[in-house]
């Protein structure tokens, strides 16, 4: 594999990451909150399919991306009316939106089948992009893929550096602890479910005006959600390695693509579940590292225990259940 | 009877909420509401042989929903029911290929239902060990199985069960007819299947009311953390509601194969497991109520499959009523709970 080669690969991993990172650094942010969006997978979809039909009626790309950001918002925020409000389970809810925004998305969408519509252009970014290697593979791409490359750092300063962002962990730690300081934990539980459901719908739309332009059924973002969801699992609920996660994704996507072609004799459905698997694999993975008989084991070994260090990470202690009132 | 009151007016609730949720989105779509009601309706319902159809799609989605009781009692989110289904219908197609030339039929389809029951068992216990031995979550690992049994299917249609000739997504070579199920021949109906989900319904039902399993299901779904004080295991329990849940989904898959297509497909299992969740939930987990909302859920499904046809709107309208309904159901719900704590904290001030 010449150099070539390889700036188009990294190329690719930057912007074939860019909408499932979007949904695992809003999916984060919910989650950090407390609040588990379990319908990622059919907010993607719903908001995939109304990012493309405003931007083919609208002729506007700008109006197909605030809708999906919308949309994505609105299906978190029944998540959380839900869950937060009506006592409901958090699980049961998004798991019913997961299927129900799915059904809506073709349903609505039908019309809208195979046509030709508009989609974001590739925007090099003046002098970075000249530098060799580096420009093309991070200075050549679409605005969602700087978005996102723009997010993971911002999404970090604003959780650990900032005091609106302390408050945000803070409630997904201990609700309780929070009302008692004079913060309101269901205001902001909503506030982080609909902010982190933007995020989500940004994601859809990436997928049908960016990614893979166009909407059909199935669109192909398909199961994006659930990886997502694994993703922020995968990533401690951290957004830095959350992201590193949706880039070790976008790379075994594309190398996927190139065994598809040394392998011609499977068919392409087997590779597009392979990642199903590997979720599985990972997320055993992680639990076996958390295991106390591991880490007692690792004690003493430095090595051990920085690689252990790497597969650490916490879930916010109340996640999935918000605060109720005395 | 106030308390019938009481339900049926939440019901009556409900269906209007979802009733004018539904005619904004066909309206949305641009499509006239009373007709693709009327067309529901008419596919589902219109005929005996509509019936028929209606009573095949409620006997798979029924026994899902039989074995989700189980793995619900206990608090676990199976969702690999879909997969249970389809690896079912693997195991039992796996065994009536030896028997493609006819012979005994009767054993091989006998042996072909507890392949098809093992099948689905086993893989719901795959999912039961990475939950309780692995740590990940029942929903992660049933997720990821389900996609893994779609691809062994796939594998195998377009692999080593191909059809002779070319393979293509129509699925396996067509079983003899000595495989099939007998079925009443005008509405393609097969009493063995029927006679099975009525077994299936009595046996959940006692299973869970009267057995000292379906107590302890319940007694740890309820509380995880008092079960060890009743020297209860909750991993074992948890296995044994997937190997439940696994089995009927497993025997939902049997039937598809031998009942319904006579071959494997590669939506064998029509996404019925997923929608067995939402019937459970919509039943509010109750056996008896179970199978009437199936059969409800199972008149959309085949109802809606007339709307490309007669009004050019996707078939997936009925996935959208079916998860209305719920939302607004829970809804309802809870909303009353709040309404009656809210009196109940009047009064007691």
């Amino acid at each position: 594999m010449n150099d070539i080669h390889l700036t188009i690969l990294f190329a690719g991993v930057i912007a074939g990451a860019a909408p499932v990172l979007l949904a695992t650094i809003g999916e984060t942010i919910t989650e950090k909150a407390g609040i588990i969006n379990l319908s990622l997978d059919g907010s993607i979809l719903l908001s995939a399919m109304t990012a493309f039909v405003v931007a083919y009626e609208t002729g506007s790309l700008l109006m197909g991306f605030v809708c999906a950001a919308l949309v994505g918002g609105l299906i978190a925020a029944v998540v959380a009316v839900f869950s937060v409000y009506l006592n409901q389970s958090q699980v049961a809810v998004g798991f019913v939106l997961t299927l129900m925004a799915r059904d809506l998305a073709y349903f609505l969408g039908n019309p809208y089948t195979r046509l030709q519509g508009p989609y974001v252009s590739r925007h090099p970014i003046p002098f970075l992009h000249d530098i060799p290697f580096l420009g093309e593979v991070f200075f050549n791409h679409t605005s969602p893929v700087y978005f996102s490359l723009l997010l993971i750092g911002l999404c970090w300063w604003y959780m650990y550096r900032t005091p609106q962002g302390l408050k945000l962990r803070s409630v997904g730690e201990n609700p309780k602890a929070c009302f008692a300081r004079g913060i309101n934990p269901r205001g902001i539980q909503m506030l982080y479910a609909v902010c982190g459901g933007l995020f989500v719908g940004l994601a859809g739309a990436t997928f049908s005006l960016c990614t893979k332009p166009g909407w059909g059924r199935p669109q192909g973002a398909e199961g994006t959600g659930w990886i997502a969801l694994a993703l922020v699992i995968f990533g401690g609920w951290h957004p830095v390695r959350a992201a590193i996660g949706a880039y070790l994704f976008a790379f075994l996507q594309v190398i996927g693509i190139y065994f598809q072609g040394w392998l011609p004799s499977v068919p392409a459905q087997v590779f597009q579940v392979a990642p199903f698997p590997l979720m599985i694999f990972t997320l055993l993975l992680i639990n076996f590292f958390q295991k106390e008989s591991v880490l007692n084991w690792a004690e003493g070994k430095a090595w051990m225990k920085s690689v252990l260090e790497v597969f650490s990470g916490t879930m916010p202690m109340a996640l999935g259940r918000p605060y109720k009132p005395d | 009877m106030e308390i019938f009151i009481r339900y049926s007016r939440e019901f009556i609730l409900t269906l209007i909420v979802v009733f004018a949720f539904t005619t904004l989105i066909l309206l949305l779509a641009g499509a006239p509401p009373l007709a693709a009601y009327y067309q529901i309706f008419k596919g589902s319902l219109g005929s005996w042989m509509k019936l028929g159809h209606v009573i095949r799609v409620w006997i798979p989605l029924t026994l899902c929903s039989c074995g989700l009781l189980y793995t619900f009692r206990i608090n676990l989110w199976n969702i690999g029911v879909e997969g249970q289904v389809m690896m079912g219908a693997v195991f039992t197609t796996f065994v009536l290929r030896f028997g493609m030339d006819g012979h005994m039929p009767l054993m091989y389809l006998c042996a072909a239902f507890v392949a098809g029951i093992a099948g689905g068992a086993i893989w719901a216990l795959i999912a039961g060990y990475l939950k309780t031995k692995g740590g990940i979550h029942e929903i992660f690992a049933g997720l990821g199985l389900n996609f893994v049994a779609q691809a062994i299917i796939l594998w195998l249609i377009f692999g080593p069960w191909k059809r002779s000739g070319i393979a293509s997504m129509s699925g396996t070579e067509l079983l003899p007819r000595e495989l099939w199920l007998p079925y009443v021949s005008h509405i393609r109906l097969s009493p063995v299947g029927l006679t099975l989900v009525a077994i299936a319904i009595v046996v959940t039902a006692l299973m869970l009311r009267y057995t000292k399993t379906g107590l302890y299901l319940r007694a740890i779904g309820s509380n995880l953390n008092a079960a060890h004080m009743f020297d209860l295991d909750p991993r074992i329990y948890m296995l044994i509601a997937m190997i439940f849940a696994g089995g009927f989904a497993g025997l939902a898959g049997s039937i598809q194969v031998t009942g319904v297509y006579h071959r494997l497909l590669p939506a064998i299992s029509s996404n019925y497991g997923y929608l067995a969740l939402l019937v459970v939930m919509l039943s509010n987990y109750n056996v008896w109520v179970s199978p009437a909302v199936a059969f409800f859920f199972a008149c959309l499904n085949v109802g809606s499959i007339q709307l490309p046809m007669m009004l050019q709107l996707d078939s997936s309208l009925s996935g959208v009523i079916q998860g209305a309904l719920v939302l607004a159901a829970l809804a309802v719900h809870a909303w009353r709970m709040r309404s009656k704590l809210l009196e109940e904290q009047a009064d007691y001030e």
